[in-house]
């Protein structure tokens, strides 16, 4: 048989094939390994609707139920068993396994806010005046049950540490805007309100996983140096340390001549970009040139280093530096008991920061290149914990990882309508489900990524931050 | 027609092609490619498998080579018949491999020119290398010019290229680099000069020797293995509780110091505590099975807990011995070597019996959770018997006061935890005297009681003062005692009287009536209700406690605001006021108590004290232990530890060698014995490859986490191979390897060379220089330390807390009160392996340089050069402050600025200036000497401990400062070369 008859005979076999167009660019930049640099760019796979994000990280897990998923029916359940056939015997961390389930409705108001009509409790009388601009998303759900994991889930997208966080797969991804900032910061509260069970951090939050180092998170500071080891050490400024440069560069460069190493050239760009930091940073930092107006808008924290309402003001201006990632941190939310006492005051930390930041984006025209997402680790569990018999207002609630709210504003996400739904009980979802790997898919789409391209080769697979099962990006909520 | 032409001429001209070079091997040219592409879909995972085809096998049904129906996937010698090349040059979507839904990228052009040259040559599979024994290098032909074998092997590889060893490097840049791999420290310059005068033809050989046998050799070596199994001093989940592995990490010091056997080194770790009557060091070292991530009580499910610690407890045995991910096979078959998910669990069976708890306790005393041992010293257990005995004579001692004050012997056995309130009636007009009642309820008639109380004079908080009514001594009911009053910080002016009535009876006549012990009180108490009154003399606060019981059930009665109090005789009883003042409340809980039981108390409690403080000096160590009878191992569907599945045995996974046939179950001494046997093909050379990346900075195979079909081909699969045989040979000598290699002429050479050969082989794969790699993180910090004369060369012990910036542990706590407290003695200049290693936060000194955060097993580190790196070697405060103390003492060495210039130099990079860098820094020190000269108040802030001095003085050391400070910024100073 020549080879010609061979070929024909396999087009033969295949005839059934259906014939389709060539299509093999399909996967072009997928497996690459060299990080994939970008500047102003349309996007790395597609047109960017979102330039950058800020991530509300409310870690402990705040109540949706008493902040956003309006339950009025419960009103009438109170202080009835939770059925069965809602609960399926489903697992409950240690502190309320073989316990009485006893549903519980929330104690605060709600009121449908602005045009939308979007629905709020009355903890977040700032935040409501933004319900137009935002998109929630009440059947957000996860698997972990415990915070270690559900934290690391959703930063890292795997419960097991040792992946990459979210930040850093878009500093590797798209590369960095602004040469003299870190293109991923961490802001953590120092305080908050809520002096209950406070849940730790953990570095591999923002940590790199296997991506390479230099695309970690940069956790800002609320005492001391912003950046670690920033400043100059007592007795040297900046035209001894520019001395000191000007020597050590020289010397490198007379090394790299001989040695042939062209890393020595990374470091010479290190030490001098360190040197630009040395000023980029507490001009970053230094909030004289904001007007008392825009203070204002942040609430009276916005003075106290360390708030949460700081934060939010050094958020917009990283925002307007095109920081790529900027996740800020805000405890004080595992409320076991006393949840209305515990939750009014973490609402009051955040509510008027938060929406002071929206405006503030706004104003600027940040928000619309800015994707600012909100979000806990998990939900809380309609049923009560840590009831004081006979009063009302004395309750806790457990963790709950099958439904809870998130919500994200700008970046090209539709405003002023809520997608989910949970049942009557808030406990399971019933329409239109994403999983937290589905946050962050529809993140990265709007930031121009294809989930599924944005790989890195370790332990033999191309790790993604979806990882291996199915995620979707939620188009509805698209603008 | 035409489209014919058209696939005809993109058929011929794509077979005309053939790969550049020699012939193909299918594991070094092809398997990665396959692997990587295609395994996922048609490999050994059988659930996602497509189409019935195995691209990893070639025999069998679904094998690449057996014929299918009218056609073949790979047909030997005919690429165009095969199906597995149409496939993946097709133009068509819907044909094309790999699919689009795979997210995967087409094989390139040169992926797709290997594979149809290796089907034109016959499409040979071999087995895949790391998984047949390694075996010993046969020369082609033989090779005069080198001695060594590893010489030979790598000039062989670099003839081949064109290229050749490079030149042997300086002798000051060799002791330096000798120094930094054998001991993570740099040489001294009186060492550097030794050497250097040291002009015996051995002299080479004599400082390896040397570095071999110095104990910073055993704390260096056990840095990298602290990566690699992930030691740490902290749970690393939740509360992040301290969990002290120091004496595992002193073991491990210890056994690379004594050179104990590699394959021992395994054993004694994975299965110390199965051996007979295992030696202290096997236990300490069994607590490799410990080093796990663990949370602590409270939220998760203990059944999850267990699971995830067996599972971490799998990968690190796989990471750390097999050098395969087996991890991957935890939810479904691996997709890439032939390890099934049953196989996984079987593994699993062998760490999932452990006798512990899953979770640790709310902080852990000492840092260690059950199981553990105490390494106690013989002097040490005498020391600790003689505190207890000591207690016990205290104890008797309180034993017998309590008998002569004629106390029950349980009084007053938990007195000190009871807060008992004061009462009182605030009664706006004066009153001769107030009266208090209550009434205990009793289920029973108590086996004894004894009560106590006193009365208060005046207002509540004006006098500190307080009396006693000791019931025994009371002859009229409110006596004092005499030690008491002298105790008292204020003289009572007044002492109320007060008279306690049970059921009526005065307790005072109670007591004269018997003359018997306390415990008689029991007789006045009756089943049911009990009246309780008291009669002051004037108005008065008062406070009584009751302690009765049965024996086992000890409880107390005591005054509360539930008291009823009335202001004379006949008038209303109204509820007493509860007088919240803690300080009154101590002072009666102590006063209640007479002055020598509570001395005698106070001498127990600080003997206790002090044995405790003792106790906690003991180094402890967890260990792994096994329970019986053995804990059932199960399949876990998908993984999930809430989905069992069917039950397994102990057992390794079926493509590696067979365990010896045993009828009895196996133990994890069977799985260490089955790991060093000499026909295992992975142990030796998974260890091999990471002691050779240790020293070369990349492992011969590059991916030293992964010897499996997803890791890299080796660049020298000979020497990879000759070395892993000698290692196995020569007992597991892990110095002997270590000196065959630094004395190859390999090691030897310099890491000089032209850019472009940088840029062709950045990370010296082909050996052809010297490696040139930045220092880790700990070799910076300890250079600098030594450099400076501050390092402290203690070896083992408890970690110590160097200072580090504020606020980080506060950054991520769970519970507010846990700051970092920084050591303030010369612990702070420790060698960086002894640094507290906090899983949520490492140290940031160290995390910058990319030390990993020791929550998994790390086999490689990554290096990169970032700018945060720079600022901590500019800024960080220690470092700076090392760069004065070692300029003070080059002033002080040595006189005249060239002198003290290079003596700084050398100091710091081992070497000596030339000629015009030497005049560079004359020049940038009178540079550094002008900015300090005219600005006075920045050298008074860099020279505070010359406050009162010269100024001239200030400025020179200012200068000098900066001038090593400089030097200690180079990357002369930071890279190993």
């Amino acid at each position: 048989m020549d080879q010609f008859q061979s070929f024909c005979d396999q087009l033969n076999r295949r005839q059934f094939i259906k014939r389709a167009s060539v299509g093999l660019g399909v996967a072009a930049i997928g497996g690459s390994m060299t990080p994939l640099v970008a500047t102003a760019q349309p996007g790395l796979h597609h047109t960017a609707k979102a330039k950058r994000v800020i991530f509300l990280f409310m870690a402990g897990a705040p109540s949706q139920l008493d902040l956003f998923d309006y339950k009025p029916g419960l009103e009438k359940l109170h202080g009835q068993s939770l059925p069965p056939e809602i609960s399926r015997g489903q697992r409950v961390t240690t502190m309320t396994r073989g316990k009485k389930q006893e549903i519980c409705a929330s104690i605060f108001k709600f009121a449908p806010q602005g045009e939308s009509g979007l629905v709020m409790s009355e903890l977040l009388p700032h935040l409501s005046k933004h319900a137009d601009d935002i998109c929630m998303i009440k059947s957000t759900h996860t698997e972990a049950i415990n915070h270690d994991p559900a934290k690391t889930f959703f930063c890292t997208g795997s419960e097991m540490p040792g992946r990459a966080s979210m930040g850093s797969w878009l500093s590797y991804g798209l590369g960095t805007l602004n040469r003299d900032l870190p293109d991923f910061v961490v802001l953590s509260s120092a305080f908050w309100s809520g002096k209950t069970n406070v849940q730790a951090l953990y570095s591999r939050l923002w940590g790199t996983g296997f991506l390479p180092g230099k695309h970690q998170g940069i956790a800002f500071q609320s005492v001391g140096d912003p950046v670690l080891f920033l400043s100059n050490p007592k007795g040297v400024d900046r035209k001894a340390r520019n001395k000191m440069l000007d020597f050590v560069s020289k010397v490198n460069a007379e090394q790299q001549l001989v040695t042939g190493d062209p890393e020595i050239q990374t470091s010479i760009a290190q030490q001098e970009m360190a040197f630009r930091m040395q000023a980029s940073v507490p001009e970053l930092t230094d909030l004289n040139q904001e007007s008392e107006e825009t203070l204002g808008m942040y609430g009276p924290e916005v003075h106290q280093s360390g708030s949460f309402a700081r934060n939010c003001l050094l958020a917009r201006r990283m925002a307007e530096r095109d920081v790529r990632f900027i996740q800020l941190f805000h405890r004080g939310w595992d409320h076991h008991r006393q949840l209305p006492l515990h939750l009014r005051g973490q609402a009051r930390d955040i509510d008027q920061p938060i929406s002071g930041l929206l405006t503030d984006l706004k104003q600027r025209g940040l928000l619309k290149d800015t994707l600012v997402v909100f979000a806990g680790e998990f939900g809380r569990t309609t049923f009560a914990q840590n009831l004081t018999p006979g009063d009302r207002g004395n309750y806790g609630r457990d963790h709950h990882p099958r439904c809870f709210t998130t919500w994200m504003a700008g970046g090209g996400i539709k405003g002023g309508i809520s997608y989910g739904q949970t049942d009557d009980f808030c406990y399971n979802v019933v329409k239109n489900p994403v999983h937290v790997r589905d946050l962050h898919a529809t993140m990265f789409h709007q930031l121009g990524i294809d989930h599924n391209k944005l790989v890195f080769p370790h332990q033999g697979l191309d790790q993604k931050l979806t990882g291996v099962e199915e995620a979707r990006v939620v188009n509805d909520i698209l603008a | 027609m035409l489209k014919k032409f058209i696939y005809i001429y993109l058929l011929s001209n794509a077979i005309s092609l053939s790969f550049a070079g020699k012939s193909i091997n299918f594991n070094r040219d092809i398997r990665p490619i396959l692997s990587n592409k295609c395994f996922h879909c048609h490999g050994p995972d059988q659930e996602d498998r497509k189409e019935e085809l195995r691209l990893d096998i070639a025999e069998g049904k679904l094998g690449a080579l057996t014929p299918r129906d009218g056609y073949h996937i790979v047909k030997p010698g005919k690429p165009e018949e095969s199906e597995l090349w149409f496939r993946i040059t097709s133009e068509y979507e819907d044909e094309f491999m790999p699919p689009a839904d795979s997210h995967k990228a087409p094989l390139t052009e040169d992926e797709i020119d290997r594979i149809t040259q290796w089907i034109k040559e016959g499409g040979e599979y071999q087995d895949f290398w790391a998984f047949v024994p390694p075996q010993r290098y046969i020369p082609e032909s033989e090779d005069k010019s080198y001695d060594n074998t590893i010489d030979q092997i790598v000039n062989a590889s670099l003839r081949t290229k064109g290229l050749r060893l490079n030149e042997e490097a300086d002798r000051r840049t060799l002791i330096r680099r000798l120094s930094f791999d054998l001991t993570g420290l740099p040489p001294t310059v009186s060492e550097i000069r030794e050497f250097l005068d040291d002009r015996g033809s051995n002299a080479y050989e004599n400082l390896v020797e040397r570095l071999l046998n110095s104990s910073a050799y055993g704390e260096h070596m056990t840095r990298y293995w602290a990566d690699l199994v992930r030691l740490a001093d902290t749970n690393g989940m939740h509360h992040d509780f301290d969990r002290d592995f120091s004496t595992y990490r002193d073991w491990l010091i210890r056994s690379f110091n004594e050179n104990l056997p590699f394959d021992d080194f395994i054993k004694y770790q994975l299965a110390g505590d199965v051996f007979n009557d295992p030696s202290l060091d096997q236990l300490v070292a069994s607590g490799f099975n410990r080093l796990h991530m663990i949370i602590d009580k409270g939220t998760a499910l203990p059944e999850e807990s267990l699971h995830k610690n067996v599972v971490d407890r799998v990968e690190a045995f796989g990471t750390t011995f097999l050098g395969l991910t087996v991890q991957c096979a935890q939810c479904h078959d691996h997709k890439y070597d032939p390890l099934t998910q049953k196989d996984y669990y079987q593994l699993y069976a062998f760490f999932n019996n452990f006798s512990g708890a899953p979770e640790t306790g709310g902080e852990p005393e000492r840092g260690l959770q059950p199981p553990f041992i105490n390494l106690t010293t013989p002097k040490q257990e005498k020391q600790l018997a003689d505190f207890d005995g000591r207690l016990q004579a205290l104890e008797f001692e309180l034993g017998a006061i309590v008998r002569r004050q004629g106390l029950s012997d349980k009084w007053p056995k938990d007195f000190s935890k009871v807060a008992v309130p004061w009462i009182w009636h605030e009664a706006s007009r004066p009153s001769p005297s107030v009266d208090f009642r209550t009434i205990l309820e009793l289920s029973e008639k108590p086996e004894y009681a004894i009560a106590r109380f006193v009365g208060l004079p005046k207002a509540v908080g004006a006098k500190r003062g307080a009396f006693q009514g000791n019931l025994r001594q009371s002859k009229d009911g409110a006596a004092t005692e005499a030690n008491d009053v002298k105790n008292t910080e204020e003289t009572i002016a007044h002492i109320p009287k007060t008279e306690v009535f049970v059921n009526g009876v005065s307790l005072g006549n109670a007591l004269t009536l018997k003359d018997g012990v306390a415990a008689e009180l029991s007789d006045l108490l009756i089943s049911g209700e009990n009246l309780i009154t008291a009669k002051t003399t004037e108005k008065s606060g008062f406070a009584f406690i009751l302690e009765y019981g049965t024996g086992v059930d000890t409880q107390f009665f005591t005054t509360s605001p539930d008291w009823k109090v009335s202001i004379d005789e006949g008038s209303s009883w109204v509820a007493a006021t509860e007088v919240h003042n803690p300080k009154h409340e101590s002072e009666w809980t102590n006063r209640v108590r007479s002055k020598e039981v509570l001395e005698a108390q106070k001498r127990i409690a600080d003997l206790k004290a002090k044995r405790t403080a003792f106790y906690h000096t003991i180094p402890g160590a967890m260990i792994m232990s096994e329970m019986t009878p053995p804990r059932q191992a199960t399949m876990f569907i998908g993984g999930a530890y809430d989905a069992p599945d069917v039950p397994v045995e102990r057992n390794t996974p079926a493509f590696l060698p067979p365990m010896k046939k045993k009828k009895e179950m196996y133990t994890r001494m069977d799985l260490a014995e089955w790991l060093v046997a000499p026909n295992h093909p992975l142990t030796s050379r998974v260890a091999v490859n990471r002691f050779w990346q240790q020293i070369f900075g990349v492992g011969l195979v590059r991916t030293s986490e992964d010897l499996g079909a997803q890791g890299e081909w080796p660049s020298h699969p000979e020497l990879l191979d000759e070395l892993a045989v000698t290692f196995m040979e020569t007992g597991w000598d892990v110095k002997k390897l270590f000196r065959s290699i630094l004395l190859s002429r390999t090691y030897k050479q310099s890491s000089d060379a032209d850019p472009k050969a940088y840029k062709k082989d950045p990370e010296n794969r082909q050996l052809a220089r010297a490696s040139r790699y930045r220092l880790d993180a700990e070799v910076i910090r300890d250079q600098i330390l030594a450099v400076s004369g501050q390092l402290n060369n203690t070896m083992y012990g408890k970690s110590v807390r160097p200072p580090q910036p504020p606020g980080l542990w506060e950054m991520v706590n769970m519970v507010a009160n846990r700051p970092y407290v920084p050591d303030s003695d010369d612990n702070i200049y420790r060698r960086s392996l002894y640094t507290f290693w906090r899983r949520a936060i490492p140290p940031p000194q160290m995390t910058i340089m990319n030390a990993p955060s020791r929550e998994f097993c790390l086999p490689r580190r990554e290096r990169t050069n970032t700018s945060l790196q720079a600022l901590l070697m500019m800024n960080e405060e220690e470092y700076f402050k090392a760069a004065k103390t070692c300029a003070k003492q080059t002033l002080e060495e040595t006189d005249g600025l060239e002198s003290r210039l290079r003596l700084t130099y050398e100091k710091i990079t081992s070497h000596l200036p030339a000629k015009d860098r030497l005049e560079l820094m004359k020049k940038t020190f009178v540079e550094f000497s002008e900015i300090y000269q005219n600005d006075a108040a920045l050298t008074r802030a860099l020279t505070p401990e010359l406050d009162g001095t010269d100024f001239s003085k200030r400025v020179e050391l200012a200068a000098w400062t900066m001038m090593t400070h400089s030097l200690l910024n180079l990357e002369l100073a930071k890279v190993r070369r």
